[in-house]
C-alpha cells in the first residue's frame, strides 16, 4: 500500500466522506464496465445516478456492498476498505441497506418475517424487539396492516415499500436504491417515491439509480451522469439540469425530458 | 364537473356454464371424438372390472391349510393369510413381534405430534431424528434391558422394506442437499469431489452398489473390522439415492432467481444463513415432486436387496410361493405385494401434494 492510500484508508476527522471510490475499474470478462471511477460521497448526501442502460450505473452502486467485485482501485465505505476479506464485507453490508428493482422480497416468508430476518440473524436482536422495530418501520411506509401477509399477495408498490422498510430495519448508515421504481405501474411509482423523499428529509445517506428526474430535481444534492462506464458529469441538480457542461449530458437530457 | 366513475356490478355466469349437466357435457360429450372415447372407455371398464371383482372377492378363498382349500376358482387369499406374519416381520421371533409394533406406533405418534401447534417443532424433530432411531435400534436388535438379541439376518418382510426405505429417505435428503450445494460451490476442491461422487454413483446400477456393499467390501476390510451387512446395504442405498437427490435439488437451486441470493447477501447474512433461511426453503419446495419421485424410486428399489440375500417383503413373498403346500399362488403373492407397494407409494404422493399446498404462499412476482 502506498503512503497516499494509507492516508486515505484512515479518514481524517474533518473529512466526512462516507463512500469513496479511488480509481475503480471493473471488467466483465473482456468488457471494461467501470473506467477510473474517482468519486466520493459525503455523509448525509443524496446522490442520484442516471445514464443510459449499460452505462455502469447499477454496477457502480452494487460495488458499494460487494454484490459486484471491482478488479482495480479502492473502495472505502465508512472507513472500511472493500476487499476479499469476508469480515470487511460483512461489516459493510450490515451498515448498507439495499433496495432492488424487482423488490427481491423472500416469497416464503411473511412481510413481518422478511423484515425481522436480518436483525435477528445478523444483528442478533431478540425476536420480540425485532418485531416491534419491524412494525415501527411498516407504520412508516404505511403498510403495517399487511404484516402477516405474504409478498405474493401485495401489489408492486406495496412490495417495494416493504423492501425499503426491510432495508431500514438493519438501521443502516447508507441506503442504496437500484432503479426502485422501474418495475412499477405508473400509479404506484408515487407511493414509493414519497417514502424515499421522507427518508431523504431525515438525513439518510442515499445513492439512488433512477430515471425519475423529478425525484432527482427535488431530492438530490448531486446528480451523477454516467455513460460507457465513466462518470461524465456530477453536479448539483440546478447546474445539472439547467446548465449541463457536457454534450453527452445535454443529449441525454434532451432525450428523456422532451419525449 | 367531472363525472364520477362507478364500476359496473359483477353478474353470475350464465346457467348453461355451471352445474352437473354442463360439466358432463363439457368433459364427456363435447365432440364426436370425445363421445367415442367416453363410450370406448366405459366398454373397457365393463370388460375388466366385473371379472376382477369376481376373482378377487366373490370367488376368493380366505382361509385354509394349503392350496387344496382353494377350490372356488377365485383368488387364494388363504396363502397370504397363512404367511401374513412372515410377510410382515420376516423371520423375527414371533414372541418379539411387539417390539416392531411398538416402534411403529411410537413413530406414528411422534409424526402425528407435528399436527399439534403447542409443541416446539425443533424439540420434536430432535426426538424424531436423534432419539427415536437409537430407541428403535435397541428395540429391534435387543441386547439391553433384558431384551433378547435378534440378529439382523432374521429381519425381513415389510419390516425390513420399511426400515430400508425410511432410513434411506431420511439420510439421503440432507446428504443430497450438501452434495447439491457442494456442486454449486466456488471452492474447486469441494466442487470436484461432489461432481465426481454424483457422476460416478449415478453411472452405476444399484445392484452393483449393493453387491459391492455386501460382497466386495468385506474382502477388502482387514479381519475383525467387518461390520453388519444390513448397515453396509443401508449405506449403499443412501449414497445411491443421495446422488439422484443432489441433482433434483440442484435443479431447485438453479430455479431460484439471482435476486434472492443478492438480497440475502446484501443484508449481511452468511453463506449458511442465506442457504438455510432463504434459498433452500424455496428451492426444496419447488422440487417437492422431484424429491418424492426419488423417494418412491428408492422405496421400490429396496426390493433389490433380495439379490444380496436379504428377504424384504417381495423376497419373503417370492420364497413363500415355492412352498410345496402353496404351489401356484404366485399371482396372489404378486398382487398382494403390488397392493402394499402401491398403497405406500400412493400415500407418499398424496402426502407430498398436501405439503405442497400447505407451503404455497401465493404466486411469485420475482
Amino acid at each position: 500500500m502506498t503512503d497516499r492510500n494509507m492516508a486515505l484508508a484512515q479518514l481524517e476527522p474533518g473529512e466526512d466522506a462516507i463512500i469513496e471510490f479511488k480509481d475503480v475499474n471493473k471488467w466483465y470478462g473482456e468488457f471494461h464496465v467501470l473506467k477510473n471511477i474517482d468519486f466520493s460521497i459525503k455523509k448525509g448526501e443524496r446522490i442520484v445516478v442516471c445514464g443510459p442502460s449499460g452505462s455502469g450505473k447499477s454496477t457502480m452502486t452494487r460495488c458499494i456492498n460487494r454484490l459486484e467485485e471491482h478488479q482495480k482501485g479502492q473502495i472505502l465505505v465508512d472507513g472500511i476498505e472493500m476487499n476479499d476479506n469476508l469480515k470487511n464485507i460483512e461489516a459493510i453490508r450490515k451498515d448498507v441497506g439495499m433496495v432492488f428493482q424487482h423488490f427481491n422480497l423472500f416469497p416464503h416468508l411473511t412481510i413481518l418475517e422478511n423484515l425481522t430476518l436480518a436483525p435477528i440473524w445478523v444483528r442478533k436482536t431478540p425476536k420480540k424487539e425485532a418485531e416491534e422495530m419491524a412494525m415501527h418501520y411498516l407504520e412508516r411506509v404505511k403498510i403495517a396492516n399487511q404484516a402477516l401477509k405474504y409478498p405474493g399477495q401485495l401489489s408492486g408498490g406495496q412490495q417495494q415499500r416493504v423492501a425499503i422498510a426491510r432495508g431500514l430495519c438493519m438501521k443502516p448508515r447508507i441506503m442504496l436504491f437500484d432503479e426502485p421504481t422501474s418495475a412499477l405501474d405508473p400509479e404506484m411509482i408515487k407511493e414509493v417515491l414519497d417514502v424515499m423523499i421522507q427518508l431523504a428529509d431525515e438525513g439518510m445517506t442515499m445513492v439512488c439509480v433512477t430515471h425519475e428526474m423529478g425525484f432527482a430535481k427535488t431530492v438530490a444534492d448531486r446528480v451523477v451522469f454516467m455513460d460507457a462506464g465513466e462518470i461524465v458529469e456530477a453536479n448539483t441538480p440546478h447546474e445539472f439540469f439547467d446548465n449541463p457542461q457536457h454534450d453527452r449530458t445535454q443529449l441525454f437530457l434532451s432525450q428523456i425530458l422532451n419525449h | 364537473m367531472a363525472i364520477e366513475f362507478k364500476p359496473s356490478p359483477s353478474l353470475p355466469p350464465p346457467s348453461n356454464a355451471v352445474g352437473a349437466v354442463a360439466w358432463v357435457r363439457k368433459n364427456f360429450f363435447s365432440s364426436p371424438l370425445n363421445i367415442f372415447l367416453t363410450v370406448f372407455s366405459f366398454y373397457i371398464l365393463y370388460l375388466l372390472v366385473p371379472p376382477t371383482i369376481e376373482w378377487a372377492f366373490l370367488d376368493a378363498t380366505w382361509s385354509g391349510e394349503n392350496k387344496d382349500a382353494c377350490t372356488a376358482g377365485g383368488a387364494c387369499w388363504a396363502f397370504i393369510v397363512a404367511y401374513f406374519d412372515q410377510f410382515m416381520y420376516g423371520l423375527y421371533p414371533q414372541t418379539e413381534y411387539w417390539r416392531i409394533n411398538l416402534a411403529a406406533i411410537l413413530l406414528a405418534l411422534l409424526i402425528g405430534m407435528y399436527a399439534i401447534k403447542a409443541i416446539n417443532k425443533l424439540i420434536l424433530s430432535i426426538a424424531v431424528l436423534v432419539v427415536y432411531p437409537v430407541v428403535a435400534y435397541f428395540l429391534f436388535a435387543g441386547g439391553i434391558l433384558g431384551l433378547e438379541v435378534v440378529e439382523t439376518s432374521l429381519w425381513g418382510g415389510l419390516f425390513l422394506t420399511t426400515l430400508l426405505g425410511v432410513v434411506g429417505i431420511v439420510a439421503s435428503l440432507p446428504l443430497g442437499v450438501v452434495l447439491a450445494l457442494g456442486r454449486r460451490s466456488n471452492m474447486p476442491i469441494v466442487k470436484s469431489v461432489c461432481v465426481v461422487f454424483i457422476e460416478t454413483v449415478r453411472a452405476v446400477p444399484l445392484i452393483t452398489i449393493l453387491f459391492m456393499a455386501s460382497v466386495m467390501i468385506p474382502l477388502f476390510l482387514p479381519d475383525g473390522l467387518n461390520f453388519n451387512k444390513l448397515l453396509r446395504v443401508l449405506i449403499g442405498i443412501t449414497l445411491f439415492s443421495a446422488a439422484y437427490m443432489a441433482e433434483v435439488i440442484r435443479g431447485g437451486l438453479q430455479a431460484i432467481p439471482k435476486g434472492q441470493y443478492e438480497a440475502a447477501d446484501a443484508m449481511g447474512l452468511t453463506y449458511w444463513q442465506s442457504m438455510l433461511l432463504v434459498i433452500l426453503p424455496q428451492a426444496l419446495k419447488l422440487v417437492i415432486p422431484g424429491i418424492v419421485n426419488t423417494f418412491i424410486g428408492l422405496f421400490k428399489d429396496t426390493t433389490l436387496v433380495y439379490i444380496v440375500g436379504m428377504f424384504d417383503l417381495l423376497g419373503r413373498i417370492q420364497s413363500a410361493t415355492h412352498d410345496g403346500d402353496w404351489l401356484g399362488t404366485t399371482t396372489e403373492g404378486y398382487a398382494f405385494a403390488g397392493f402394499i407397494y402401491w398403497a405406500i407409494c400412493f400415500g407418499m404422493s398424496r402426502y407430498s401434494m398436501a405439503v405442497e399446498r400447505k407451503l404455497d404462499t401465493g404466486h411469485k412476482r420475482n
